[in-house]
């Protein structure tokens, strides 16, 4: 529908630009003809809607701010952002990421949460050549997941989130300040994740047997259990202390009722995935005291937003104030893909070009709300890392409070608490 | 004694699965139905149990005493206004309409209640266990295969000694004859969903007890809740306990052997019983 009359300007675009900067300031109308378009998958339906929630309040708040429009190098461009549902389907997200770069031909794609939303549609932007940015997938799922080259990289995709090394290395730092039998129960699923964790080369495996604690590993099992008592038996058989895994709310859950029923109670419980958001904390009553996870991101890590200049704390009572919701790690993480992804449009040469944008996203070197961000320097080409730390669990007038107890490799991020032992 | 343990876990989680797949055995026993929104609107009851604890402050079990007339009636109207037109010779037009009201319920849930995980605390019930030698057994699971327990039994009374259950055996032996005894097919058949749905009100409450559920939980329990009515024989109800249970042993077993084994061992029993015994352990006589 729209006339498509972007081409004939790019010609001339840069001969017009300085021309284009007097006429904004006075007449801001006249400059608003462009629009640069990104294009946002994000898993709103589906089993990983939890991860989507903050998408309402975090696309408000860069629309209202973008309403005046986006000022690169002098002229002043209209931002649209253009949302799509991947319904928490990995073939929905390729489907839809084409949609967007076929049918609304947006200038940057962007995509967050897990494997499933972030690996297809970064790979259809890297074989379409679009610029992508995506994050909350832990990098070598994202990187590995898509046969990366460590030597060469990507060409057109970046990405940005911690990896498996920073959980295992947070866990294990939580552990260490525990006083226990250091015989580790491990409930690992037979999905990528588990398979991840559980890896004898790359997993937890050979760090907890360097660092002198004994694993108990039943075994792979099916996600989306009803029973674990064969675990169970096997953790109280071995007098497990110290329990992890990662594994889906449900599970978590119905594990842990069963262990109490059951009378397997260990002292230090720390779980990936399952711990994360204060709702499933919540759900589970006295139950969910002194249950500990990795922390991507709290209200009070130091960073703030470059867009917005919202401190982490402030980002966090901005979104309970406008939504009643408490602060969900997934916010800041929203945020910072729109803060790194106008940032670089900010320092395009013509973001009406992809390979501008591209070449400004590869030349990152950003303070956003989750910390730098830098695909420079990062473990592998396009990758950049953001800090990791572990929190525990307290339930506080039966609300859930997230304490950050172990900082050990990220010691700017303060520790608020001390690690206690469940039930002691 | 781990293999004990193993077999008595293994009953109590059998309980759960007929529980789950009574109200689908009811269906189809009766009317050839296949919902494939069971497990949807399981999740629809324990999220109408969620609201009830909010607002009034209802313990998790009670709450039944108003979710499960609510969804009893919810089933006999949508029987009347919409699944009768799909009640036929034909299995597919149920199969699809019901797999609408799947996509339909999922996201109407979502809309309301967001994707959080949720669960309903049954307070010191959640934890409570007892002993029996070195076994630990669960109030909650023992609860929940007493209600399978019950339900069945009660469900075959219902069809054995009262007129509208013998009805009902009637038209499941063939609903087109008994239009000539004077009987209302199309009330019959709203009857059996009402049934169906209150068994699902039931164990939609007792697993937003047991575990935590979210929009989208609903389709999994569908398949354990279809092998069970498979091994047991196509509605049979007691057939139905009998087909849980072995698929909950035989899911112990194979965890107990290796975890990673207990939902293929589950499936592999399934096979077995396919290959050796296609119409199930107590096919329903044909009339």
């Amino acid at each position: 529908m729209t006339s498509k009359t972007t081409l004939s300007r790019r010609q001339f675009g840069t001969g017009v630009a300085a021309l284009g900067a007097a006429s904004t300031l006075p007449m801001p109308v006249l400059a608003q003809s462009q629009t640069i378009k990104i294009g946002f998958v994000t898993p709103q339906t589906g089993p990983l809607a939890v991860f989507a929630e903050s998408d309402a309040f975090v696309l408000d708040q860069f629309r209202t701010q973008l309403a005046g429009g986006l000022e690169i190098n002098g002229q002043t461009y209209n931002v649209e952002i253009i949302v799509k549902d991947s319904q928490s389907n990995s073939n929905r997200a390729a489907t839809v990421a084409q949609e967007l770069m076929f049918d609304d031909e947006v200038h940057l794609i962007t995509a967050t949460s897990t494997p499933d939303t972030t690996n297809p549609v970064a790979d259809q932007a890297e074989l379409n050549e679009v610029p992508c940015l995506t994050n909350d997938t832990p990098w070598q799922p994202h990187f590995f997941g898509r046969q990366g080259d460590p030597a060469k990289g990507f060409d057109w995709t970046f990405h940005f989130f911690w990896g498996l090394e920073d959980v295992i290395s947070t866990f294990t730092g939580i552990w260490n300040q525990t006083e226990t039998n250091k015989v580790v129960g491990a409930l690992w699923p037979n999905d990528p994740d588990g398979n991840a964790w559980g890896s004898p080369d790359v997993g937890f495996p050979p760090v907890l047997e360097a660092q002198g604690y004994t694993l108990v590993d039943p075994g792979r099992y099916q996600v989306m259990s009803d029973d674990f008592s064969a675990q169970i038996s096997a953790f109280k058989a071995a007098g497990v202390e110290i329990l992890t895994g990662v594994v889906p709310p449900p599970d978590f859950a119905t594990f842990w009722l069963q262990a109490a029923q059951q009378g397997f109670e260990p002292k230090v419980v720390t779980f990936g995935k399952a711990l994360e958001f204060p709702q499933v904390i919540g759900s589970l009553g006295d139950r969910g005291e002194g249950l500990s996870t990795e922390v991507w991101w709290s209200p009070g890590h130091p960073y703030s937003s470059g867009f917005t200049g919202q401190s982490s704390a402030e980002l966090a009572a901005a979104y309970e104030a406008a939504t009643g919701n408490p602060w969900t790690m997934p916010l800041a993480f929203k945020h910072s893909l729109f803060e790194v992804a106008i940032d670089a449009l900010k320092r395009s040469a013509d973001p009406m070009d992809p390979a501008s944008i591209r070449d400004a996203l590869r030349a990152t070197d950003y303070q956003s709300v989750v910390g730098p961000v830098n695909f420079m320097t990062g473990p592998v080409p396009n990758i950049s890392k953001t800090p990791l730390v572990g929190g525990q669990w307290h339930i506080e007038d039966g609300k859930p409070v997230l304490e950050i107890v172990e900082n050990g490799d990220h010691p700017a991020i303060a520790k608020t608490a001390d690690v206690t032992l469940i039930g002691g | 004694m781990e293999w004990i343990n193993a077999i008595v876990q293994g009953i109590l989680l059998g309980g759960l699965y007929a529980l789950f797949a009574a109200g689908l055995s009811l269906m189809f026993g009766v009317m050839r139905f296949v919902n494939l929104a069971h497990g949807d609107f399981i999740v629809a009851g324990a999220f109408g149990a969620l609201l009830l604890v909010e607002s009034l402050g209802l313990h998790p079990l009670l709450t039944l005493v108003i979710v499960l007339p609510v969804m009893a009636a919810f089933g006999y109207v949508g029987q009347r206004l919409v699944l009768n037109r799909v009640v036929g010779r034909d299995i597919l037009p149920s199969i699809l309409v019901t797999f609408g009201f799947s996509v339909i319920l999922q996201n109407l849930m979502l809309e309301q209640f967001s994707a959080d995980s949720q669960r309903l605390s049954a307070g010191a019930l959640d934890t409570a266990s007892f002993g029996i030698g070195s076994l630990s057994i669960g109030a909650v699971p023992l609860l929940m295969f007493g209600a399978a327990v019950a339900v069945l039994g009660g469900l075959n009374w219902f069809f054995g000694h009262t007129n509208t259950g013998r009805l009902l055996r009637a038209t499941s032996d063939d609903g087109e004859i008994i239009g000539l005894m004077g009987a209302d097919r199309r009330h019959l058949f709203a009857i059996a969903t009402a049934l169906a749905s209150a068994v699902v009100a039931i164990a939609g409450v007792l697993m937003a007890v047991k575990t935590n559920f979210d929009p989208s939980a609903g389709p999994i329990r569908l398949l354990f809740a279809f092998e069970a009515v498979i091994i047991g024989g196509l509605g049979s109800l007691w057939g139905t306990l009998a087909g849980g249970i072995i698929l909950g042993v035989a899911q112990g077993i194979g965890a107990q052997i290796d975890p990673g084994l207990q939902i293929l061992a589950g499936h592999i029993v399934f096979l077995i019983i396919l290959v050796v015994r296609p119409q199930g352990l107590f096919p329903k006589q044909k009339g």
